[in-house]
């Protein structure tokens, strides 16, 4: 038998070079150069308007909530399933949220908690169908878009409720005080930028400082250093921009923690392994000892309560919950996620995809409004993306 | 009496593997016509040969059928000339009426409509032709295995065939259904069509065939003539499996302890159908160090048995105990059986052994991602260094531990899924056909990686269909049939033709 260790018969470290490795990885790098050309552009064609930092802001609170549902959407499509229920939970969240602050008279930190509870029960209770019955997901949350969208309007009684309480409103329109006490400008979020770069810069030279040991292909060193570079560059100036308008706003951290919370699981935890291989193969994974029911019923209930919390946010922004809110927002989820790369059939996607998806689709949206081109175009062309990006990636993926 | 199809030195090679070499069989007309061997001696390639599922210029050798050389390109042109194959799997849509599959792609159709009144007459005439008394539109869904296998025929004889194949059609059928059917090809055989009868039942043979044709390893070896005098069972087996073992199996010192593991009376139903039992009260032991192996013919019940006992993975309604190291042990989840130290390598790595999209690495962990990671965070240096070593340790040819495993070859992923199951650190490994559809050599290889995990200690069984795999590599072997353990034979005194009289005697009764 063979008596030499791993390490000994390791192929031997390739040199690669820039274009090949960018070549062969162009599916992890692709989206994120075409979310960066689309911002040039609308940019461009914007006079500048769209990375004003009053913009941005918008940007960031208009999309925060497909951003966070984003997240368990690409779950639920990794495991092999679908969840169009999102949007209407959305709404019903957040109508409850209102009733319970205006007319029942709960304080806001109660009936966050409690909202967030119950998406994580209508997450269950869709979750119990698909996953211990086998009804087809797309189905069983079809229903559940109709029920909870009916529930909504019989929840507000058709009329909008608000406006909230001020510390409510802060979920979404608060920004992080500036400790530092800056005048126009603020340090806080300036600094938060900063150490958060230097945490990705921390963590990418540790895992990179562990790859080389380990002998495993790693991207050319330039390139490593110039994709760093990049990220930390992108990243202060964000902040830069943001620091001079008001500063960071508080669901622009939440985003970011639930971002990174979320690339934690799928990537370095034993659930998050779980799920891609359950997407992968079920059977298999069955056979391997995994619940693989009680893991797809997670994944719901997952999906659930970031759906709560996107219809508190959703209802904090407005100020008023409304019986129309949420109406067509699954529909921006689930193509963020599609268009960050996720495959229909489960088993393949990623976090930072599904962000970027999130991003593409929002910026154009903005882009297209700053323009002042009409809803009615603005559908054709998003619709025209999600195709053109989704059929890219399918040819790329045959090559 | 004239041959209806002569097929002269039939050779078909595939990359590495020379399945047939030069066969000959001829069938005259209006004969029944029986083809026997072992799994995998090349009857199903020979018959895809004369189908035109391998075309003309894939193999080499003549065909002559009816009085001519033919050349056939794929399945249509050998149909056309009446040559119709019914397969062991059988090839039609449950939830469409009988009417429907039988003239399926052959619709009675003009300008594309259907003429449904037409198509329902003749059926109805076919079904009359098989004896079946079914209506035309009852679903096949609503039919037994015995009933759809007549509808098959009836789709043959809907095609004027000439000669018809029969590749095990009584396997998944009870004795009366059998006989029906058995019945049907004599009468077949009075109007002039002929037939060629694959089966393992030797008794059916004996009973109908007029000559049998005799293929082990890829060859002829003999054609037997049984209408002068009855050709016995004995005489066919002999001929089945009378090769001298080559030296394809590593030597093994068997080390064999105390019996480590226990399986008592145990029983499995059928998932679907509640009262059919597929395991019937099987008591089988291991011993530390030993190899012990399940043989059969299949659909002996040998994989839903290792399937039910890993944590309920196949059927219902499942009793019986296991004991490991004199304790009884709870195998009623996979996650359990696994953690008491059961592993099962699946025979269909590709549906149930390897998440294909993923790569070796995280293949390699799936089954034991607590062995590299603690609270629920995975090391993924500690992941890829266990992934290395398998990699080194079994040999893995591939670039990296980085490769998908779908771009892998079969015996590099059968690899993958022992790697796998020996990361969970198993008392017992069960394995499934551990070398389907894998090349001499990499057979090689996963035999010698048994024998190390005897010698460390654990106890093998090994179910696989090639009895001189069985042969070359256990220490005992039991046999199955029909859900039930038959025979138990020490390596000693066990021999194929032992297993063979085993299993023929048990299928008559």
């Amino acid at each position: 038998m063979d008596t030499r260790t791993a390490d000994e018969i390791q192929v031997p470290q390739q040199k690669t070079s820039w274009m090949e490795f960018v070549k062969t990885h162009f599916r992890d790098y692709g989206m994120l150069l075409s979310l960066l050309v689309i911002m040039l552009f609308f940019q461009v064609v914007t006079d500048g308007t769209l990375l004003r930092p009053l913009n941005l802001t918008n940007l960031v609170l208009q999309n925060s909530y497909i951003v966070i549902m984003a997240l368990g959407m690409l779950l639920v499509i990794v495991a092999g399933h679908i969840d169009l229920s999102v949007g209407s939970i959305v709404g019903f969240v957040g109508g409850l949220a209102a009733m319970m602050m205006v007319r029942w008279g709960f304080d806001p930190v109660t009936t966050t908690i409690a909202c967030l509870i119950v998406g994580g029960m209508i997450g269950a209770a869709q979750g119990y169908w698909v996953a211990y019955f086998k009804v087809p997901s797309f189905i069983v949350t079809l229903a559940g878009m109709l029920v909870f969208k009916g529930l909504t309007l019989a929840l507000l009684g058709g009329m909008s409720v608000g406006p909230f309480p001020v510390g409510f409103q802060r979920l979404s329109s608060g920004f992080i005080p500036d400790v530092f006490g800056g005048q126009g400008f603020n340090y806080t979020a300036l600094f938060l930028g900063a150490a958060s770069v230097a945490a990705i810069i921390y963590f990418s030279f540790r895992s990179r400082a562990n790859q080389l040991k380990h002998a495993v292909e790693t991207a050319p060193f330039g390139l490593f250093l110039f994709k760093n570079a990049l990220l930390a560059v992108l990243v202060v100036a964000f902040c830069y921009l943001m620091a001079t308008y008001r500063g960071l706003p508080n669901v622009l951290v939440i985003m970011a923690v639930l971002i990174a919370l979320y690339a934690f699981v799928t990537n370095r935890t034993t659930i998050g392994r779980r799920i891609y291989a359950l997407g992968g193969n079920e059977k298999a994974a069955k056979l391997s000892g995994i619940k693989t029911e009680r893991l797809t019923f997670l994944t719901f209930v997952n999906m659930g309560v970031l759906a709560g919390l996107a219809g508190l946010i959703f209802a904090a922004r407005l100020n008023t919950a409304t019986p129309k809110a949420g109406l067509g927002f699954e529909l921006d989820v689930i193509a963020a996620v599609f268009i960050g790369g996720a495959s229909a059939t489960g088993g393949v996607g990623k976090v930072t995809g599904a962000v970027i998806g999130a991003f593409v689709m929002g910026v154009m949206n903005n882009g297209m409004s700053i323009l002042g081109i009409g809803i009615d175009y603005q559908q054709v062309i998003k619709g025209l993306v999600l195709l053109a990006a989704v059929s890219l990636d399918v040819y790329n993926r045959k090559k | 009496m004239n041959a209806i199809l002569e097929m002269r030195g039939i050779t078909k090679t595939f990359p590495g593997v020379k399945a047939l070499d030069n066969v000959n069989i001829t069938v005259k007309a209006g004969e029944i016509h029986a083809l026997v061997g072992e799994n995998g001696a090349g009857k199903s390639t020979l018959m895809k040969v004369l189908s035109g599922v391998y075309p003309h210029g894939s193999y080499s050798g003549e065909i002559h059928y009816d009085g001519q050389e033919r050349r056939f390109s794929g399945i249509a042109d050998s149909e056309k000339l009446g040559i119709i194959i019914i397969h062991q799997e059988l090839a039609l849509v449950p939830l469409l009426s009988i009417a429907e599959n039988i003239f399926l792609g052959n619709e009675q159709a003009q300008y594309g409509v259907i003429d449904w009144s037409a198509a329902f007459a003749k059926t109805r005439e076919l079904l009359k032709l098989v004896g079946l008394k079914e209506s035309p539109d009852e679903l096949i869904t609503n039919l037994g295995v015995g009933k759809q296998q007549l509808v098959e025929i009836a789709k043959a004889l809907s095609k004027k065939v000439k000669l018809l194949i029969l590749d095990e059609p009584t396997a998944s059928l009870n004795e009366k259904d059998s006989d029906a059917l058995l019945n049907l090809l004599l009468r077949f055989k009075e109007q002039g069509i002929s037939s060629i009868l694959i089966s393992h039942k030797l008794n059916e043979i004996s009973k109908v065939a007029d000559s049998i044709t005799v293929l082990r390893d890829g060859g002829t070896v003999e054609t037997l003539d049984c209408r002068g005098e009855a050709v016995s069972e004995d005489r066919i087996i002999r001929g089945m499996v009378g090769r001298t073992m080559e030296d394809r199996y590593p030597k093994r010192e068997p080390k064999i302890g105390e019996t480590i593991f226990q399986v008592e009376n145990w029983s499995a139903h059928h998932p679907l159908h509640k009262h059919v039992q597929v395991v019937k009260n099987v008591n089988l032991n291991i011993r530390r160090g030993e190899i012990v192996g399940i043989a059969g013919l299949m659909g002996a019940g040998r994989t839903e048995f290792a399937m039910s006992l890993f944590g309920r993975s196949y059927g219902q309604n499942i009793s019986g105990r296991v004991t490991l190291h004199g304790k009884e042990i709870d195998v009623s989840t996979v996650e359990k059986a696994v953690s008491n130290g059961i592993a099962y390598a699946t025979e269909d790595r590709k549906t149930y052994g390897l998440v294909l999209a993923e790569d070796i690495r995280k293949n390699v962990t799936l089954a034991h991602l607590e062995g590299v990671s603690s609270n629920f965070v995975i090391d993924d240096i500690k992941e890829l260094a266990v992934a290395n070593d398998y990699r080194a340790k079994m040999r893995i040819r591939s670039p990296s531990v980085f490769q998908e495993t779908v771009n892998l070859s079969g015996g590099n992923q059968q690899k993958v899924v022992l790697s796998k199951w020996l990361f969970s650190d198993p008392e017992i490994l069960i394995l499934d056909e551990p070398t389907r559809g894998i090349d001499v050599g990499a057979k090689y290889e996963i035999y010698t990686i048994i024998n190390r995990l005897a010698d460390a200690g654990k106890g093998v069984l090994m179910i696989s269909s090639e009895m001189p795999e069985l042969l070359g590599m256990c220490d005992r072997i039991y046999v199955m049939n029909e859900g039930s353990l038959i025979a138990e034979l020490d390596i000693a005194e066990a021999s194929q033709e032992k297993i063979m009289h085993a299993i023929v005697k048990s299928g008559r009764r």
